[in-house]
């Protein structure tokens, strides 16, 4: 795609890394997930291994409800949690965007009538969405939370991406396109799309930083893919009744998703200072 | 908006006209904006219904491992969410109950629907309120404070907390509080509401502070950052500039100026976050126990029980398009130019 781009301004990744908001969150996101990558090769324990008497101080971050080490549990425990969320954000990116961009493109009644019933999806609050489909599951796989938050997402990107399209559907360079009369997929594809991607990256970041809380927020309340498997916001559940005594049970999660969290934000928040401030929207 | 109207007299245009024809076009509005509401909630219904009752298998996750062992039971329940009847059918039996108060049998309980929740709903009114009511003069102080010294470290420092803020999810600022302020470092405050079945929450104050802090925390960011920009964009425009010029203190033009103008767009993002604490509670309140329709939807869907989820997901969604309508309203009734729009 950055062969679309004029040749004189640079890639927006590259003007992304002269920013330091960027490239500080980039750090942290990085850190963590190459914390939770090393997991089978430099954990101390195995992800199930009984270590000590359960809620002892054993280990560096002492042991959990079972007496499993935390710090094993702790790197292991974001595999999942990083996958599931990658995944749901690229789904929500790829359904908002062709469902935002078509309506902009298309206008008329088309518009009118999809982005009232993506009104519709938007009077869920996000967890709710997945709440209510798994009401009638037994045990969630990894991939029905992938759908969930992918479908969840998608309402809100597809208005921010229709709002983006708006301003480039009408723009001489795609007039010129349809009136060479290529086809319509063509148009969006090669003149739409790749003017848009910096805002849609500043969006698919913030979205990322709303997978990994909406997952692990499910975690939290009990829906995980795995009982037995470490993650994050299960962790958190599984030992909250130890807060006051073996404390880093529980913190030591939260904790991680706060600094992962806030890489992913302060990269998508990077990101968008660069939409609002280069002119190519 | 039908734009077959003459352009009226500017004269008439300083003063919201108010004669029948005003009246009756914002009876127009209201009424075609209630209709979006409602057939809004039409189409959620449907949602809702389609998504727990034809999705998966109910029958099947309730029972789990039983349900190859008991036939019995598995007749019992399917003949009690009338699995035999089709779905269009079930789904009209359905919204006719929800319309007539009387939205079925609990499936753990076996108690009626409405009459395990109605505290809860009042108890998550309170919690929603409660942290609407100290919100909003928190997310205006801080956005006045920071707009004040734009441009110079206090911002920068206060914006870059704001977008920490921000990110993190609300049980990761629920926890982070609960270890601060009541199990780890200091002792002062209760970690979970103990609900009695004859009391309110609200009757140990105490006990609200949590929840209704960690709600605040969670939505004063988003309000503060758009209230902010708002502020910069009135402060760096021609009529404050005059107000400068004329003498007026910094502190009036903020107030009168730059507030005020401020409003709306709050307004309309207080609405946003309003409606997204609809769901938030949802997590806030399993963290603190605190015994509302967040709590109660969770263990309900840990209990696959379809009727309760049902309705009170509806409810949620019902409080995020009354909001809604209501931020629209009052954004309206707010700015001149739009009252004038409706009513010419």
């Amino acid at each position: 795609m950055s062969t679309t781009t004029p040749p004189t301004t640079p890639s927006t990744l590259r003007r992304a890394l002269r920013q330091r908001r960027f490239t500080v969150g980039l750090a942290i996101t990085l850190v963590v997930v190459v914390f939770a990558v090393v997991a089978p090769f430099l954990a101390p324990f195995g992800e199930n291994e009984v270590a000590g008497p359960p809620f002892s101080k054993e280990g560096l971050l002492g042991t959990d409800y079972l007496g499993q080490d935390v710090l094993t549990r702790l790197m292991y425990g974001g595999e999942a949690i990083l996958l599931i969320s990658v995944l749901g954000t690229l789904l929500g990116m790829v359904l908002g965007i062709l469902i935002g961009v078509v309506a902009a493109y298309a206008g008329g009644w088309w518009d009118e009538i999809i982005m009232r019933l993506n009104d519709v999806t938007l009077a869920f609050p996000q967890i709710l969405l997945a709440l209510v489909v798994l009401t009638a599951v037994e045990q969630p796989t990894a991939w029905i939370i992938v759908v969930l938050v992918g479908v969840s997402h998608a309402p809100r990107v597809a208005r921010v991406s229709r709002g983006v399209a708006l301003g480039i559907v009408s723009r001489d360079f795609v007039v010129a396109a349809e009136a060479l009369g290529e086809r319509r997929s063509r148009v969006i594809l090669a003149e739409v799309l790749p003017n848009m991607t910096t805002p849609l990256l500043a969006e698919a970041g913030l979205r990322l930083t709303y997978s990994i809380g909406l997952v692990a927020a499910l975690g939290f309340l009990g829906f995980s893919t795995d009982p037995g498997a470490a993650n994050w916001g299960q962790m958190i559940n599984e030992n909250r009744l130890a807060l006051s005594t073996q404390g880093w049970a529980v913190l030591a999660p939260v904790l991680v998703i706060a600094i992962f969290t806030v890489g992913t934000n302060l990269m998508a928040d990077g990101i968008a200072q660069l939409a609002q401030r280069g002119g190519d929207r | 908006m039908t734009l077959v109207a003459t352009l009226p007299d500017p004269l008439q245009d300083v003063a919201p006209p108010r004669n029948r024809s005003g009246a009756a076009a914002w009876m127009y509005w209201l009424v075609r904006r209630i209709g979006l509401a409602v057939l809004t909630l039409w189409f959620v219904s449907i949602l809702v219904f389609l998504a727990t009752a034809a999705l998966g298998d109910p029958v099947r996750a309730i029972l789990g491992r039983d349900y190859d062992a008991s036939p019995g039971r598995v007749a019992a329940l399917e003949d009690q969410l009338n699995v035999d009847q089709p779905l269009v059918q079930r789904y009209f039996s359905w919204l006719g109950g929800l319309l007539t108060g009387d939205p079925g049998t609990s499936l753990a309980s076996q108690q009626p629907v409405a009459e395990l929740i109605s505290d809860n709903v009042l108890n998550t009114l309170v919690l929603v309120l409660l942290s609407a009511v100290v919100m909003i003069p928190v997310a205006f102080a801080i956005a006045m404070v920071s707009a004040h010294y734009r441009r110079r470290r206090g911002d920068t420092v206060i914006q870059t907390v704001l977008l920490t803020l921000a990110g993190l999810p609300e049980f990761v600022i629920g926890v982070l509080l609960v270890a601060l302020f009541s199990t780890t470092v200091f002792k002062l405050l209760p970690a979970v509401t103990i609900s009695s079945p004859t009391g309110n929450p609200w009757d140990s104050p105490d006990a609200m502070v949590l929840p209704v802090a960690t709600l605040v925390l969670a939505v004063a960011p988003y309000v503060s950052r758009i209230v902010r920009s708002t502020l910069l964009d009135v402060l760096d425009s021609d009529y404050v500039e005059l107000a400068r010029l004329k003498g007026i203190p910094e502190s009036v033009v903020m107030r009168k100026h730059a507030l005020l103008n401020a409003i709306v767009p709050g307004i309309q993002v207080i609405a946003l976050q309003l409606a997204w604490l609809a769901g938030g509670v949802v997590v806030v309140e399993t963290l603190f126990s605190y015994p509302g329709v967040g709590l109660q939807l969770v263990d309900s869907v840990r209990n696959h029980d379809v009727p309760m989820v049902q309705v009170l997901s509806m409810i949620i969604a019902a409080v995020y398009v009354v909001v809604n309508l209501v931020a629209d309203l009052l954004s309206i009734l707010l700015t001149p130019r739009s009252r004038t729009a409706i009513s010419s």
